[in-house]
């Protein structure tokens, strides 16, 4: 038992106080204003006062914190991603995630689990070479396994795939963790409350005003407020956000399905993925299994959730893991995911002065909550590109220097 | 068996002529045949059912109503068995599934101790140290879990079926049974389903000590059941709404999909509980489990009981008690006053009736595992005045009725929305979205009365929606007291007084997230964890909002409510898993590869041979030598996998102008030309042949993988260009095979009536004549490098074709090879794969196919990507290479690096050994300044150690292409 619980068997009353205030009122004017109090706003309203000395933030949160893909998400955690840029920013992101927790004085639960990406084809296998090669070229721990390696360390899985999809072998992430993800958003709340930022719930952006081509203030359902920067963290709300100022992104909204299970006594310890099966799986600390798969097909702004995404998720994971038949699933739900045409995120400057933009997360903006709030804060605080996002520039798209991640994005989040 | 079995009753669901023996942790135990685990052990005196999750303390029945979680059992491999809703089988072998060391001796039950240390959200708090986290982590994951998993249970492969009605009805309760009678008698045809195996829902077990409800009930039933319009589904459960009506019901072992014109949800309400201090002792329990007991299992849920009370169910649960012989020691009312006549009735049998109190805390036993009686206070204010000197009630069983929340799930997952109304004090439905309706207390309506009306008004409306007949305005009913208490909530210094039972969440724990900001509904349930547990809120969801309410200030009205998402209750993976769904596909000479002993590989859903089989070589060896097969004499691929698309009309020509990079108005009829498609960033696609058979009618191929989607694609863009051509796919209705090697063309000579004389046929011609007899459409390409020919047949004609090239081709050393040797083949010839050579942002700049991209055209997809891209020099290059010699140990594979000067400077992306270039031979994509032919480059081996190689002209094989185009001579 760690010491630091005794202060609560010791308290009469609960010593904690609030991990972050709810200001009464909106000022006139801030320094920075971080539209969206997901994990990416918040990290980067943290960054910005912790690195920057930069305080008079405001977060604007529509709902509650996190409570958007930060709290919808699968939480996976890795950087074996495909391209130079992919790999070097996830891996950074990695590095802060590995401190978080003792940064926080917060468990984050951040759990390093390992991570095999399953190729069931040898053009899969092909990808999954390439991105070990990519990886081990920037010193991250990505290797090639086979067939045997899997039977010994997932003795239990279906190698024949449920008899249709064999696995020929698969990518083995060493570092691929998962996280607690509300926690995220806490943590980066808490630390930013404390440094002066105020996080507004409850609080909708109704528009943008922009005076001479810079961003000049911003309506909001409680006031207006003054700025000269304004930060745009909203995922799946991206488009609506960019069209309050006339710009346009390549961003389309797809939904995202996930669902969870039962709690059972822990059996699965790394992440497993399948892309050619649709399917990722891992067993959170309470010992649910919680499931995720590809988007949903089609551009659609609603978090409903489907019942054949629950039917073909539920047949693909037991072609893996058919002794899960009589597990229960407990609940679905659907995050919308803000996709880009090269699966790369959209980060930094826009036509519009002061307007930044922290974008284009599709599927994998969760394992990025720490560098994208980090290099957003820079970029805000000092006008220039952080250069570990120089290769996603919404500019990238008009100059077809596109960041091609899609090999190692699209299912395995 | 102490005998908690009463003597028959009414209306009972079990068979007491079949009993069931069973086993609990190793002891044996029986009851009838229709006990539940629950109903059973309880009959047989085992009062303590499982541990809780995370005090582990004993935990009996509470609910009886399928969120009894902290009863929960393993038989065999199976986890997570509900012991309050699944029935007894002979044989089962139960065990609790959360304890260490059994129920009564569970080594865990120290951590009911430690509570203290263990505040809401601890695991926050603490364990987080970088270096002992990993240590932690693993005693979290050794503690936390429920059941079982057992890796030898087989997969389980489930039907499904579709359904379909004009009013479906959920819930076949009073209101419900008396909704699809409505319905049905106006016209519509109903579909009524319940989760449990007996209809009646609350009908059937709350009878306030009187049959007549039951019995009226029973008659509805009778009623529905003779009803040619009412199909009954019994022991069904609606596990979620999708949109349009679409709703999974999930029974046993199989799910049905009905998709309904409308829906009347008729799900009644989740009996909520008291908190108070030790509200969890086995045999406190809800009125309403005590009443299931009863009446649906005979058995007797407690000798000497409390009936506490915050609202009139409660009397008429006294009554039942009463009715079967259950002394009731007192009955505890939150309020001041209660002006029912069930009141009165009880107060008239001369049981004790003490307004505003309630239980201060509950006394365990001596061994802690069970209820020895209650501490009573005045309840006064919405608060409990506790002091010294309580008045104590000695008993062995508490019945809580204080209050309801409607199940709703399926409402909020219809997108209706919930009011909270202050005189019911719970939510009730405010707007329905189209075609949904609800009725009973569901829709706030509790009177047993009331609730036949207002189903039958729901099933009128329903109808009249779908066009059966016509509807008024619905009636509205006025309850006369509230059903539910609007503070059933006792503080005590001590705690343990718990609000959600699935995550052992006390009354303090809310208090205190709150206090930590945890203040808006959401941020209260994700830190607290209050309803994320397997019963999703049932029983927690209402109090917590009332604790979040009541600590902010507010109404619960004015925090919302937390979303309700599929499924009503969990649901297993094979029965959403169904069968599963997985097409194989095979081309129609697949049997005659099995004949010649095929390897076979997957791409997408086809299945083709690899390579053939052959005796005294390897599999290296048996390649080389299809691939010498074809270089030497002829060899025959199967190609059916090829995507073979028709396009046909006077747009036919325009419509390929737009989708493919090259021209294709000026290609003369009985000719083909090599196709290549971008998407609109300007990026490789796919790739294939166009034959032109007359001025109006295209025949083209594509890749094996882009086929399917491909046609879609086309399809969508001829629907936006509306070119008067027509698209059809002919990618299973023809076989094709490319025959292809310097003998292929004697070998067609035998079997085609076309003329192949060179002069008459040439290279990239296309000729239709017959093959064998057979009609066939033959393209003279040269993938392979060789003379060839591409010939298409109808499918059911495609063996007949393969055993006749294969008899001519005998006399020439014909050989079947695969896509491995094909491969090679085209290796050698630098044929690019779209896919292997290229990846999802490949130009056709980089790509090596400059001369395919007209830009003299007026348009075609990706012109306007590929005029920008044209503008700079791509960054890339796919260039040819050869590996140096001497051989390094290890040969390089697809995806190795090409590393310049420590950096990444390219990749691999084909490699074989190629024994017609006496070399190992490769493509790469490479940066620009290193593609120039004569360049040395390295590549890195998976093992890090560097190979020397040098770039290369492409084709690597007869780069003047004299094999494919002169007449081969022996």
């Amino acid at each position: 038992m760690p010491w630091r619980l005794l202060r609560y068997a010791m308290n009469p009353a609960h010593p904690d106080g609030r991990m972050f205030s709810r200001p009464e009122k909106l000022r006139n004017r801030y320094d920075v204003v971080i539209i969206g109090g997901g994990g990416h706003g918040l990290a980067a309203a943290y960054y910005l006062a912790r690195e920057h000395g930069i305080r008079n933030v405001c977060v604007l949160e529509k709902g509650y914190i996190g409570g958007g893909n930060t709290g919808r998400n699968t939480t996976i955690i890795r950087s074996n991603y495909i391209t130079p840029e992919g790999v070097r920013f996830y891996d950074e992101s990695v590095r802060l995630w590995q401190d978080l927790s003792e940064d926080f004085d917060l468990n984050l639960f951040y759990a390093t689990r390992g991570h095999y990406t399953l190729a069931h084809s040898d053009s899969a296998m092909r990808t999954m070479r390439l991105r070990a090669e990519i990886n081990k070229h920037y010193g991250i721990a990505s290797e090639v396994v086979d067939r045997e390696i899997l039977r010994r360390e997932l003795p239990m899985m279906d190698l024949s795939g449920g008899g249709h999809a064999p696995v020929l072998g698969a990518l083995y992430h060493a570092p691929g963790a998962i996280a607690r993800h509300d926690a995220v958003a806490w943590g980066y709340a808490r630390g930013a409350d404390r440094r002066g930022v105020e996080i507004h719930q409850q609080t909708e952006v109704l528009g943008l005003a922009v005076r001479s081509g810079k961003i000049h203030a911003v309506q909001t359902s409680r006031g207006t407020i003054e700025t000269d920067s304004v930060l745009c963290a909203v995922a799946g709300a991206t488009p609506r956000i960019l069209a309050m100022l006339g710009l346009t992104s390549p961003v389309c909204v797809h939904p995202l399905q996930a669902m969870v299970s039962e709690p059972v006594k822990p059996w699965l310890d790394p992440i497993v993925v399948s892309g050619s099966l649709h399917v990722y799986v891992s067993q959170s600390a309470r010992g649910e299994l919680v499931l995720g798969a590809s988007l949903d097909p089609y551009e659609l702004h609603s978090t409903r959730s489907t019942l054949d995404f629950a039917e073909g998720l539920s047949a693909h994971i037991l072609d893996l893991f058919p002794f899960l038949s009589q597990i229960r699933i407990v609940r679905q739900w659907a995050g919308m995911a803000d996709m880009t045409p090269d699966f790369s995120p959209i980060m930094g400057k826009t036509p519009i002065g002061g307007f930044y933009l922290d974008a284009g997360w599709g599927t994998w903006g969760f394992k990025a909550t720490p560098v994208a709030g980090k290099t957003m804060a820079h970029t805000i605080a000092t006008g220039r590109e952080h250069p570990l996002a120089a290769g996603f520039s919404l500019e990238r798209f008009r100059n077809f220097a596109l960041t091609g991640e899609k090999g190692a994005a699209a299912v395995g989040h | 068996m102490t005998g908690e079995r009463l003597p028959p009753v009414q209306g009972e669901w079990i068979d007491r002529e079949t009993p069931v023996c069973f086993s609990f942790e190793g002891k044996p135990f029986s009851g009838f045949s229709g006990d539940t685990v629950s109903s059973a052990l309880w009959a047989s005196g085992q009062k303590i059912l499982g541990r809780s999750f995370k005090y582990h303390r004993p935990r009996g029945i509470f609910s009886l109503a399928n969120h009894d979680i902290n009863a929960m059992m393993q038989s065999g491999g199976v986890p997570n068995i509900r012991a309050d809703i699944t029935q007894i089988r002979n044989g089962m072998e139960l065990f609790p599934v959360n304890t260490w060391g059994g129920l009564s001796r569970d080594r865990a039950r120290i951590l009911d101790h430690l509570s203290a240390f263990l505040p809401v959200g601890f695991y926050y708090k603490a364990f987080y140290g970088k270096r002992l986290f990993p240590y932690w982590e693993r005693l979290f994951r050794a503690m936390t879990g429920l059941g079982r998993v057992d890796f030898s249970q087989p997969r389980q492969f489930t039907a499904k079926e579709h359904d379909f009605c004009s009013i479906a009805v959920v819930g076949a309760g009073p209101s419900g049974l008396s909704a699809a009678l409505s319905a049905a008698d106006l016209g519509a045809d109903v579909v009524l389903v319940d989760e449990n195996g007996h209809p009646g829902g609350s009908g059937h077990y709350q009878r306030g000590g009187d049959d007549s409800q039951w019995r009226t009930t029973e008659a509805l039933w009778a009623k529905v059941l003779a009803h040619p319009r009412i199909r009954t589904r019994a022991d069904t459960c609606a596990a979620g709404y999708y949109a349009d009506h679409w709703i999974p019901l999930v029974s046993g072992q199989k799910m049905t999909k009905l998709r309904a014109g409308a829906v009347i949800f008729a799900m009644g309400a989740f009996e909520q509980p008291a908190v108070f201090r030790n509200n969890d002792l086995p045999g406190i329990m809800l009125a309403s489990a005590a009443q299931r007991l009863i009446y649906r299992y005979a058995v007797r849920p407690m000798r000497n009981a409390v009936v506490l009370c915050g609202n009139s169910d409660g009397y008429r649960a006294a009554l039942d008690l009463l009715a079967h012989g259950i002394r009731i020691a007192a009955i505890l009312d939150f309020r001041e006053a209660d002006g029912s006549g069930s009141s009165r009735r009880v107060q008239d049998l001369g049981v004790p009736v003490h307004f505003g109190k309630c239980i201060y805390e509950a006394m365990p036993t001596a061994d802690g595992k069970g209820v020895a009686g209650v501490r009573v206070a005045r309840f006064q204010g919405g608060q409990a005045l506790a002091g010294s000197g309580l008045e104590e009630i000695s008993c062995d069983g508490v019945a809580v009725s204080v209050g309801w929340a409607p199940a709703a799930n399926l409402l909020y997952q219809a997108g209706a929305r919930m009011l909270f109304s202050t005189t019911l004090q719970q939510f009730v439905p405010g707007a329905f979205p189209q075609g949904i309706f609800a009725c009973g207390r569901l829709n706030g309506v509790y009177g047993y009365g009331d609730r036949l009306q207002d189903g039958a008004s729901a099933g009128q409306q329903a109808a009249a929606f779908l066009g059966y007949g016509e509807c008024g305005p619905r009636p509205r009913f006025l309850e006369a007291a509230g059903p539910s208490h609007p503070w059933p909530v006792v503080p005590h210094p001590s705690g343990k007084n718990f609000v959600d039972l699935d995550e052992d969440l006390q009354l303090r724990d809310y208090a205190n997230a709150i206090q930590e900001g945890f203040d808006s509904p959401e941020l209260l349930k994700r830190y607290t964890t209050n309803g994320m547990g397997p019963s999703q809120g049932k029983h927690s969801s209402m109090n917590a909002l009332r604790i979040l309410a009541h600590y902010t200030g507010r109404a619960p009205g004015e925090t919302g409510t937390t979303t309700a998402r599929p499924f009503f209750h969990p649901v297993p993976l094979a029965i959403l898993a169904g069968r599963g769904f997985h097409p194989e596909r095979h081309t129609p000479m697949h049997e005659e590869h099995v004949a010649l002993d095929a390897v076979w590989m997957r791409t997408g859903e086809w299945l083709r041979p690899e390579y053939y089989r052959s005796a005294g070589l390897d599999r290296a060896a048996a390649i080389q030598a299809e691939v010498r097969s074809v270089r030497q004499n002829v060899g025959l691929i199967d190609v059916g996998t090829l995507g073979k698309l028709e396009v046909s009309g006077p747009g036919a020509a325009e419509f390929l102008e737009r989708i493919y990079l090259p021209r294709y108005a000026n290609l003369k009829t009985g000719m083909t030309r090599y196709a290549v498609m971008c998407d609109e960033a300007g990026t490789v696609l796919d790739d294939g042949v166009v034959a032109r058979l007359s001025g109006d009618l295209f025949y083209f191929t594509t890749t094996s993988s882009g086929a399917a989607g491909l046609y879609r694609e086309l399809v969508r863009l001829n629907t936006l260009w509306q070119l008067d051509c027509t698209l059809a796919n002919l990618t299973g209705a023809h076989a094709a095979v490319n025959l292809a090697g310097p003998k292929s063309r004697e070998v067609l000579g035998l079997l085609a009536d076309v003329d192949l004389a060179p002069a008459s046929f040439p290279y990239l011609g296309v000729r239709q004549g017959r093959v064998a007899g057979i009609p066939a459409r033959i393209l003279r390409v040269g993938f392979v490098g060789e003379w060839g020919y591409e010939i298409h047949v109808p499918s059911s004609m495609g063996t007949a074709l393969w055993k006749a090239l294969l008899q001519a081709g005998r006399a020439f050393g014909i050989r079947a090879f695969g896509v491995e040797a094909q491969r090679i083949l085209r290796l050698e010839k630098g044929h690019l794969i779209v896919g292997q050579d290229t990846d999802g942002l490949t130009t056709p700049f980089e790509a090596g196919l400059d001369w395919a991209v007209r830009m003299d055209k007026p348009f075609f997809v990706g012109k306007r990507s590929l005029q920008i891209l044209s503008r700079t020099p791509p960054r890339q290059r796919l260039a040819g290479f050869v590996l140096e010699s001497p051989l390094p140990g290890a040969i390089p594979e697809e995806s190795c690096l090409v590393v310049q000067d420590g950096s990444i400077a390219g990749r691999i992306t084909s490699i074989a050994c190629s024994a017609a270039c006496g070399a190992w031979v490769g493509m790469a994509m490479v940066d620009r300044e290193l593609a120039a032919a004569g360049t040395a480059i390295r590549i890195r081996l998976a093992s890090g150690a560097l190979v020397r190689a040098r770039i290369t002209a492409l084709p690597f094989y007869d780069p003047g292409q004299s094999r494919q185009k002169e007449v081969p001579c022996d």
